[in-house]
């Protein structure tokens, strides 16, 4: 190998499994320690599982830690039909290494230079590459206006509730509001249906800001959805950021 | 090295052989963009062709229907990692979008652009003989707007980021010169058979 490959940010390395926790019934956070390069909010990192007979399993997760941490945290859910979520949940334990490429993306990624107001927008676990944008500003731009809407079945399903819940009791300027589809909201200022584009227009005209860069991530469903009514109520698509998870696992 | 107690769900042989390096296979057929889905009105869609600020052709929706019509049949790459197997389009073929009109390719490279200003470099070479089109239907259905329609390129044997959705020309450039995604970390040719995801893969 050159000098040059060997140096390549995108070459695979060891990581070992510092350790997993649960978050959420369907969702484990899973800490890894990898010498991975510069990277920057929003990022994501590709993940290599091997057999023994050889065979590999390839697969993308974003980043759920700040840019500048030691491990980087992943937040892997578990879907009954996959091949690599599976493992994360009932196989792998600290003191596993698994392989891990990356930082990867440079367009659904937030900077402290490119300033705010910050509209963020996640559907389930697509919060995870927007728990790094969070925590990356809680740390570099608290005076930027934050809003995360951040929608999940249930509120035991908000994966990074209570530290969401407790960033937002730091920083005035950051407001949290959970949307629960499924279940009860807890808090006053949440809500408990579905994110339309009048639930929308309502958080907006509360939040009052004039939002800058939007950021949604989430199944393709719901980001569809959100991006539809966002681009109808602002009529500025080119300032909207999408991520879409798709496909099994 | 083996990764301790992961065993994997190795496809078939048929479907493994038709997988390229750390790809899966999936039914469904997932949507990725880096933005909203824009809304292309048929009535004032056109597509041109440009060499550099030059236009060299254009055509209304109902023109580009009355194209010669190709449909290919095979397998798509996505550089985040799922292939589709059996996918059919139909559209036209870049061959005969030259031909209709009379243009011999003034470079050896070309950026696709699209209405969300979107675009994805190509060599020409890759486009020609047969290679790509501008595909407008999905398994016999008018494209889907997530999908990319009202058209979309189609150039299957490479990552399908290249295959640049809600396509409304294509620009001959005198180098190959990034696009979106090239600009963002990702290859300048993207041959999913070589695994060529990101800037640095060989």
């Amino acid at each position: 190998m050159t000098a040059d490959a060997a140096s390549a940010p995108t070459r695979w390395q060891q990581a070992v499994i510092e350790r997993i926790e649960a978050q959420t019934p369907r969702v484990v956070s899973v800490f890894l320690r990898v010498p991975l390069g510069p990277r920057v909010a929003g990022q994501h990192v590709d993940v290599r599982l091997t057999a023994p007979d050889g065979y590999q399993a390839e697969r993308s997760y974003s980043i759920a830690s700040a840019p500048g941490t030691e491990d980087i945290e992943l937040a892997v859910e578990r879907l009954d039909d996959g091949e690599v979520s599976p493992f994360f949940h009932e196989v792998a334990r600290p003191g596993d290494t698994i392989e891990i490429r990356g930082p990867i993306g440079g367009h659904f990624v937030w900077r402290a230079a490119d300033g705010g107001p910050i509209l963020l927008i996640a559907g389930g676990s697509g919060v995870v590459p927007l728990m790094s944008i969070v925590r990356d500003w809680s740390t570099t731009a608290r005076t930027t206006p934050v809003l995360l809407a951040y929608s999940a079945r249930t509120w035991e399903e908000l994966v990074f509730r209570d530290e969401l819940i407790d960033i937002e009791a730091r920083q005035p300027s950051f407001t949290f509001i959970a949307t629960t589809t499924r279940g009860p909201k807890h808090r006053p200022q949440d809500l408990d249906r579905r994110l339309d584009r009048s639930q929308l227009r309502e958080l907006l005209t509360r939040w009052g800001r004039a939002v800058r860069d939007t950021y949604v991530c989430g199944s393709n469903a719901f980001v569809e959805a959100v991006t539809t009514s966002l681009v109808l109520e602002t009529g500025s698509p080119a300032s909207i950021r999408t991520e879409r998870y798709g496909g099994k696992d | 090295m083996a990764t301790r107690g992961f065993f994997g769900r190795r496809p078939s042989d048929e479907v493994a052989r038709r997988l390229p390096p750390g790809q899966y296979r999936t039914d469904d057929f997932p949507v990725l963009a880096k933005g909203p889905t824009p809304q292309v009105d048929r009535a004032t869609w056109r597509f041109t062709i440009n060499d550099g600020p030059r236009p060299l052709a254009s055509w209304s929706w109902a023109e580009f229907e009355a194209l010669p019509q190709t449909t290919w049949r095979g397998d798509i790459h996505c550089v985040t990692k799922w292939s589709k197997l059996d996918t059919i389009w139909s559209g036209v073929s870049i061959d005969d979008l030259l031909q209709a009109a009379a243009i011999t390719p003034p470079s050896a490279y070309l950026l696709a652009e699209s209405h969300d200003d979107y675009d994805t470099n190509l060599p020409v070479a890759d486009l020609v003989g047969g290679k790509a089109m501008i595909a407008t239907r999905f398994a016999g259905m008018p494209l889907e707007a997530e999908h990319g329609g009202p058209a979309r390129l189609l150039v299957p044997h490479l990552y399908f980021w290249k295959s640049a959705k809600w396509v409304k020309g294509l620009r001959f450039t005198p180098r190959d010169e990034a696009g979106f995604w090239e600009q963002r970390g990702y290859h300048m040719y993207g041959d999913p058979w070589r695994e060529q995801r990101y800037t640095n893969d060989p």
